[in-house]
């Protein structure tokens, strides 16, 4: 006998308490929480998001469509980005004032060749206001989950109110399961030690969130 | 039969004194027992609040308990649907009857991709089945990246909290470890390594660094599988687990058969609960999910390993199975009077605080010293209960395994009916007495408990099934005279054992 057979057979085994008119699942689960909390407009929503994008150390900006190529460009130079990493469908007037060499998103680079870039910018699939999240799901705006991850500095634009939700249910309605994605609420973080929470130990360390709208 | 049975290499519960020998060393070493107490306290009542800030609590944990009701009472059905959907995604589903099984299996797969070395994300059921040992026998090493496991596999030392596992060392031990260590296993740590955090952090990120951006092979668990999609979660905060998911051209995840639910849309309970539970936050800073293979993004082959191990034998209990609803996040360690004073180290297995006391008897058995004295250690405040999200039943499991080890009675172990014998006369049962022991003669941990008690119990009335499960009479611990405790303390004590 296969171990799948094996434990599926433990299983069935083990539950024979249970009846084959047990409810089934949509009446099993009652879903009485909220959908989202709190009543707010689309502008208090992004107030909101802004808020705990900042209380998890994000560092937040606003700005209009005609201000990002500049904001951008200042962000970069300010840390000094010699190089920066551009996911294929990134709108190429966000970095139209930039000055730092573009490196492509290729599956020809190498990790190691992707720990030499300093900065990213990438868009998102959305936001969530409640928990002050963003989410990437490897769009052409995104770019595959590692260009992301291995860079020190992460430049992320969410486009508001358009890309923000206010609560965890609404942002899974509007993500595709088959994509993969990577949530991320503020920069990567460790409470290891005495539970003294240290920012930045393995993703960026600096997560620079731009609101554009 | 149960009386040899021991399901998890790694820790084997045979060569483990039982609860209150082990957590003697604990309750005497001031230190630790100063980590434990700043620890717990400090995360506690960051979660009271995390928690306190949405209105809807009650519901969300109610649907997470249903939801997990729900799954388990069909767990065959969705474990199916998970294979194909998995299969369906690009991924390859493994099953593994018990830990030995699923460690050759996972050998197998590392050595046929032709590397000696993993990494690897923090994971609960790798732990269980000492995954890391099996595979150092087979000239694999397995590189920890969580920080706080990295800090215990160098100071080869054993976890002792589910989400901060090196809870008892503090930052002037870690440094010494660092120091004395990293060299051996990589880069060494940098010269002149002062004992702050963020320096210490510094230290893991650079030794780490160079063994991810090498890494040709992953392994991890999962907090959540969703059967309806075939999507994994693994929820962090470091960013370890999204370089060991993503840079890799080899993912192996081993996951518990209890970790399925069935849909995408569930995630939306657990995404709320698990984070404000666990550490406290809105939202942890990292979760990734993945479905099967993503062309060009991402590791090119994912194997599924789905890991039994004890858990259809729990499954079969039809008041201990609700275990099995567990998320791991941890809030029962951080609110129960008991750990706080005896530490992680003194449950013997992977899974330490209440959920490890109603866990490891039921996936080990209660055969062993140790196993047969879990679930002893506990004061059956409820504390536990209150703060699960997923409303786990922590102290009605613990008074139903007290039956089961004094009494015997029907069980399943291995897939097999088996009727246990009742302990009396047997070393298990000395251990267990000790362990009722051990909570008596520390009133704070009982008295703490007994307050919380008498102020929760009252607002969750509840129905045991038998009448030995009426809650009255499970507060009387067995051969425990039966006079009121504080009576009885000081009859026996006259009050001088001030150790708390
Ligand atoms: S038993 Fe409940 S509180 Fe304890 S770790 Fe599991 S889910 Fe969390």
């Amino acid at each position: 006998m296969s171990s799948r057979e094996r434990i599926l057979g433990r299983v069935r085994r083990a539950l024979a308490d249970v009846t084959p008119d047990e409810r089934p699942y949509e009446e099993a689960v009652p879903r009485e929480y909220l959908r989202e909390h709190g009543d707010r407009t689309a502008g208090q929503t992004v107030e909101l998001l802004a808020e705990n994008l900042a209380d998890y150390r994000a560092i937040v900006h606003r700005c209009t469509a005609e201000e990002v190529p500049d904001l951008v460009m200042r962000l970069l130079a300010r840390r000094g980005s010699q190089e920066v990493l551009v996911p294929p469908g990134l709108p190429p007037q966000w970095l139209a004032a930039a000055d730092p060499v573009r490196i492509h998103d290729r599956a020809a680079h190498t990790a190691a060749r992707l720990d030499r870039v300093d900065s990213v910018v990438t868009g998102c699939a959305v936001a969530i206001a409640e928990t002050g999240t963003i989410v990437l799901d490897g769009s052409p705006e995104q770019g595959r989950r590692r260009i992301s991850l291995i860079p020190d500095h992460h430049i992320c634009v969410v486009r508001v109110p358009d890309q923000v939700v206010s609560s965890v249910p609404q942002a899974l309605e509007r993500l595709d399961p088959a994509r993969p994605s990577t949530w991320i609420s503020g920069p990567s973080a460790t409470s290891d030690i005495e539970l003294d929470r240290v920012e930045g130990v393995h993703g960026p360390r600096t997560l620079e969130v731009i609101l554009l709208g | 039969m149960s009386g040899t049975f021991v399901g998890m290499p790694g820790f084997p519960p045979a060569a483990h004194p039982a609860f209150p020998a082990a957590a003697h060393d604990a309750v005497h070493n001031p230190t630790l027992r100063a980590n434990l107490r700043h620890a717990t306290h400090t995360i506690r009542a960051k979660r009271a609040r995390a928690v306190g800030e949405l209105s809807d609590w009650a519901a969300l944990r109610e649907a997470g308990r249903r939801i997990k009701d729900h799954t388990l009472r069909h767990l065959d059905r969705y474990l199916v649907q998970l294979e194909e959907s998995v299969t369906a995604a690009g991924g390859t589903v493994h099953w593994a009857a018990d830990a030995d099984e699923a460690n050759r299996i996972v050998a197998g797969l590392v050595r046929a991709t032709g590397e000696s070395e993993v990494v690897k994300v923090k994971s609960m059921a790798t732990q269980e089945i000492g995954l890391n040992e099996a595979l150092a026998q087979e000239g694999i090493r397995a590189y920890e990246t969580d920080l706080a496991e990295l800090i215990v596999q160098l100071g080869e030392d054993r976890p002792s909290h589910i989400l901060v596992p090196a809870i008892h060392r503090n930052r002037g031990e870690i440094r010494d470890i660092f120091r004395t260590e990293m060299g051996k296993w990589g880069r060494p740590a940098p010269e002149g390594l002062t004992d702050t955090p963020a320096e210490l952090a510094e230290a893991a990120r650079l030794h780490l660094r160079e063994k991810f951006l090498r890494a040709r092979v992953g392994v991890s668990g999962a907090n959540f599988m969703v059967a309806e999609t075939g999507t994994l979660v693994v929820v962090e905060s470091e960013g370890n687990g999204r370089m060991c998911l993503t840079l890799p051209e080899t993912l192996i995840s081993v996951v518990g058969i209890e970790k399925v639910v069935p849909t995408w849309r569930d995630l939306e309970v657990f995404l709320q609960t698990l984070p404000r539970s666990s550490t406290a936050e809105r939202m942890n800073p990292y979760t990734s999910m993945w479905t099967g293979t993503t062309d060009g993004d991402g590791p090119r082959t994912f194997h599924l390993v789905l890991l039994d191990n004890g858990r259809t034998d729990t499954l079969a209990d039809e008041v201990g199975r609700q275990a099995l609803r567990c998320i791991r996040c941890s809030a029962c360690l951080n609110v129960c009077p008991v750990y706080e004073r005896a530490g992680g180290h003194a449950y013997g297995s992977v899974y330490p605080g209440p959920i490890g006391a109603i866990l490891s008897p039921q996936l080990r058995g209660t055969g062993s010293e140790i196993d047969a004295s879990l679930p002893y250690a506990s004061s059956l405040c409820g504390a536990c209960y209150e703060v699960c999200p997923v409303a786990i039943d922590i102290p009605e499991v613990l008074v139903h395994l007290r039956e089961r080890v004094v009494e015997g009675g029907p069980a399943v172990r291995q897939g097999n009916k088996v009727v246990l014998r009742p302990a009396k006369g047997h070393a298990a049962e000395r251990a267990a007495m000790r362990a009722a022991r051990w909570a008596f003669t520390h009133p704070g941990a009982l008295g703490a408990g007994q307050r919380l008690a008498s102020r929760t119990r009252r607002l969750h009335p509840r129905t045991l099934p038998g009448p030995g499960r009426a809650w009255s009479g499970t507060r009387d611990l067995p051969a425990v005279p039966p006079e009121p405790f504080r009576d009885w303390w000081r009859r026996t004590h006259g009050g001088k054992d001030g150790a708390a």
